[in-house]
């Protein structure tokens, strides 16, 4: 009990030496305040940005191309674009209920080529429900009012084809029998996605006229669902495509960019970190007459070292007060007008749009608040350590190298 | 069994620190000899071989006693000092403090001879530059966790000894050399220590600082019968002696009572 009291007055004591040593450490407090409140802020955006990132791409990729889940023919994957040929069926009675309730819109794909200036363009094209309200395709777009055939491509096609809106182009594609027939199509409409994988090299039509064209009346290539839909197991041989199983793109990025991020993050981490523990080690190699004093007057070699300890945790504490006074207001403008991307860029095949909107996850501030705390009490007790561990004598006049 | 020996081993250090805590050394003694050392030499390593600091030093120093120990740089007087004080230990021999076997002494009950028992003054000061005067003298006590009450009377206390209580709120870079060894002396004696060790004190003094700091020391002396000891080749600071032992190559080369 003695033991404890003693050894709780002892390390109150510290605290309160570390915090005086810290208030009247002038220009060296402020240089490891800043620079760690600095980086602090830089890791919380850059973490908000890459969470902001993937929230909208999972967000978008929902909205626009998987839906809640799927259900696919059983001969459809996704990844073979050989397997369309053969990857489609008449539609379960089960899921036209569904279809019919508002809660499923089927898709059906085919390859078909594209004579865009003259030269050949193979291309996917896909038919979709016009009436349909569960993905974010503007699909009423492509409603059949004449004789043409209206079709839609994303922004990234109208610019890899060069077609505008209101342009007619030859379009090329085999029936259910395998025989080749041809038409023109009408852009009627060029629309903006962040989602590439419902763009890049594709052609959305009416589904109706899908079925005119390929005699596949009533069949689907895939069934995409709303969540109200509540399947949750395949139907009638028809595979059910989890949401999870869906975003699987999505979480395969968020994988590679949480690599890429760690290492940046080590980086930023490392370079704030070499620069306290610069700031320290100078600071305690220049104060090693004061530590020699702290022992001569009575401290343990233990003790000295973990009120240098304390020191560099309360730098790093002070540096989130700082970073909250500062960074707070900054990265709020930041999550409001986000971090504008270059054109370029979307056109990669990432799910990016104008801007990134960072979004600031509890979970990942305390993560990166913690880290900033243990690294900096670990950078600030190796060379208090190495100093009250060697002969005290040196120390007390200041010979240690 | 392991157990238990392990426990009793530790209750006897527990009460070990504890009695170097409480006013009376651990080990009482049957004599007024506050320090005995015995056949000690100390080497350093160099490279591969060693140097030989200190080699069969026998003394004894009584309570209340203002000795010296003097001789050229190199003689050995300060490793000698930092021996006394806990701060180094002997190669071999034995120097025993207030009872205390130094080489025996864990890093804890060093600390705990240190603080209570032994005060220090040294060459360049070893003020904490960041804390005032006050502050820099109440340090010592705030080690002892001495109440507040108690810390401020007895720093005052120790600023009047030395004739400083209008500079308590100075920094020590807005001090003059005297004053600042005035504060040390302060800082040393403000825990009524059994001990004080000073070495070289006015090595950065003139000649009237000098003088008027040893007088401080003496007459802190004789009021509280503390022991002093200094380390020094100083001819003023040897004015002051009562003993004088001088160490020459690191052994005693002679004992002299004035």
């Amino acid at each position: 009990m003695d033991g404890l009291k003693v050894n709780l007055i002892n390390n109150t004591m510290l605290i309160q030496t570390a915090f005086k040593n810290i208030i009247r450490g002038g220009k060296r407090t402020w240089l490891n305040v800043v620079v760690l409140s600095f980086v602090l802020v830089i890791m919380v955006a850059y973490n908000g940005l890459l969470d902001g990132w993937l929230e909208e791409s999972r967000r978008d990729t929902i909205d626009w191309e998987s839906g809640w889940s799927q259900l696919w023919h059983p001969k459809y994957d996704k990844y073979d674009i050989f397997t369309l040929q053969d990857a489609h069926g008449i539609i379960p009675e089960d899921i036209k209920r569904l279809i019919n309730k508002g809660v499923a819109t089927p898709i059906l794909v085919i390859q078909a080529s594209i004579y865009p200036h003259g030269r050949m363009q193979n291309i996917v094209l896909k038919g979709i429900n016009t009436e349909q309200n569960i993905l974010k395709i503007p699909s009423e777009k492509i409603k059949t009012t004449d004789d043409n055939i209206p079709a839609m491509i994303g922004t990234r096609m109208a610019k890899s084809t060069d077609l505008k809106k209101g342009d007619r182009i030859m379009l090329r594609w085999r029936d259910k029998n395998g025989v080749f027939d041809s038409r023109q199509l009408l852009i009627t409409h060029i629309f903006e996605t962040k989602v590439g994988s419902v763009d890049s090299n594709q052609i959305w039509i009416n589904l109706d006229d899908l079925y005119q064209m390929t005699g596949m009346s009533d069949e689907a290539t895939y069934i995409v669902f709303s969540k109200d839909a509540k399947v949750k197991s395949d139907i009638s041989g028809w595979k059910y495509k989890s949401n999870y199983f869906l975003l699987s793109d999505v979480r395969a990025m968020e994988n590679a960019e949480r690599v890429e991020s760690t290492i940046i993050f080590i980086i930023l981490l490392a370079l704030a970190l070499l620069a306290v523990y610069d700031t320290q080690t100078l600071s305690i190699f220049r104060r090693q007459k004061e530590i020699g004093t702290y022992v001569a007057l009575g401290m343990t070699p233990k003790k000295v070292t973990s009120l240098f300890t304390f020191e560099g945790t309360i730098y790093s504490v002070l540096a989130v007060l700082f970073a909250a006074i500062w960074g707070t207001p900054l990265l709020y403008l930041f999550a409001k007008t986000g971090l504008p991307m270059p054109e370029a860029y979307t056109n990669i095949g990432l799910t990016l749009g104008e801007a990134i909107y960072p979004i600031y996850k509890i979970a990942s501030l305390i993560k990166t608040i913690l880290l900033l705390i243990v690294l900096s009490a670990i950078i600030s007790y190796i060379p208090a350590q190495k100093i009250a561990k060697q002969n005290i004598v040196y120390a007390l006049k200041g010979k240690i190298n | 069994m392991i157990n238990s020996n392990f426990f009793i081993v530790k209750c006897i250090k527990t009460l070990k620190i504890i009695s170097l805590y409480k006013s009376k050394p651990f080990n009482a003694m049957t004599t007024n000899k506050v320090i005995t050392i015995s056949q000690l030499t100390k080497d350093f390593p160099v490279g591969e071989s060693y140097f030989r600091a200190l080699e069969n030093i026998n003394l004894e120093i009584g309570e209340g006693e203002f000795t010296g120990f003097v001789g050229p740089s190199g003689s050995g007087k300060t490793t000698l000092l930092n021996i006394i004080g806990s701060l180094d230990k002997p190669t071999s021999g034995t120097a025993f403090i207030l009872g205390n076997d130094v080489s025996k002494l864990s890093a804890k009950e060093s600390a705990a001879l240190r603080n209570l028992h032994i005060g220090f003054i040294f060459q360049s000061y070893n003020l904490l530059p960041i804390y005032t005067v006050y502050e820099n003298v109440e340090f010592a006590l705030l080690l002892q966790k001495k109440s507040k009450e108690e810390r401020h009377k007895a720093v005052m206390e120790s600023l009047e000894w030395v004739g400083l209580t209008d500079k308590k709120d100075s920094r020590p870079t807005q001090l003059s050399g005297g004053e600042s060894q005035r504060v040390a002396i302060a800082r040393a004696m403000v825990k009524h220590p059994t001990i004080v060790l000073a070495d070289e004190p006015s090595a950065n003094l003139d000649a009237e600082n000098s003088h008027h700091i040893l007088q401080t020391m003496a007459r802190l002396n004789k009021e509280l019968n503390t022991t002093f000891i200094f380390a020094t080749h100083d001819e003023k600071v040897m004015q002051y002696l009562q003993k004088i032992i001088t160490l020459k190559d690191g052994r005693i080369e002679s004992e002299f009572n004035k």
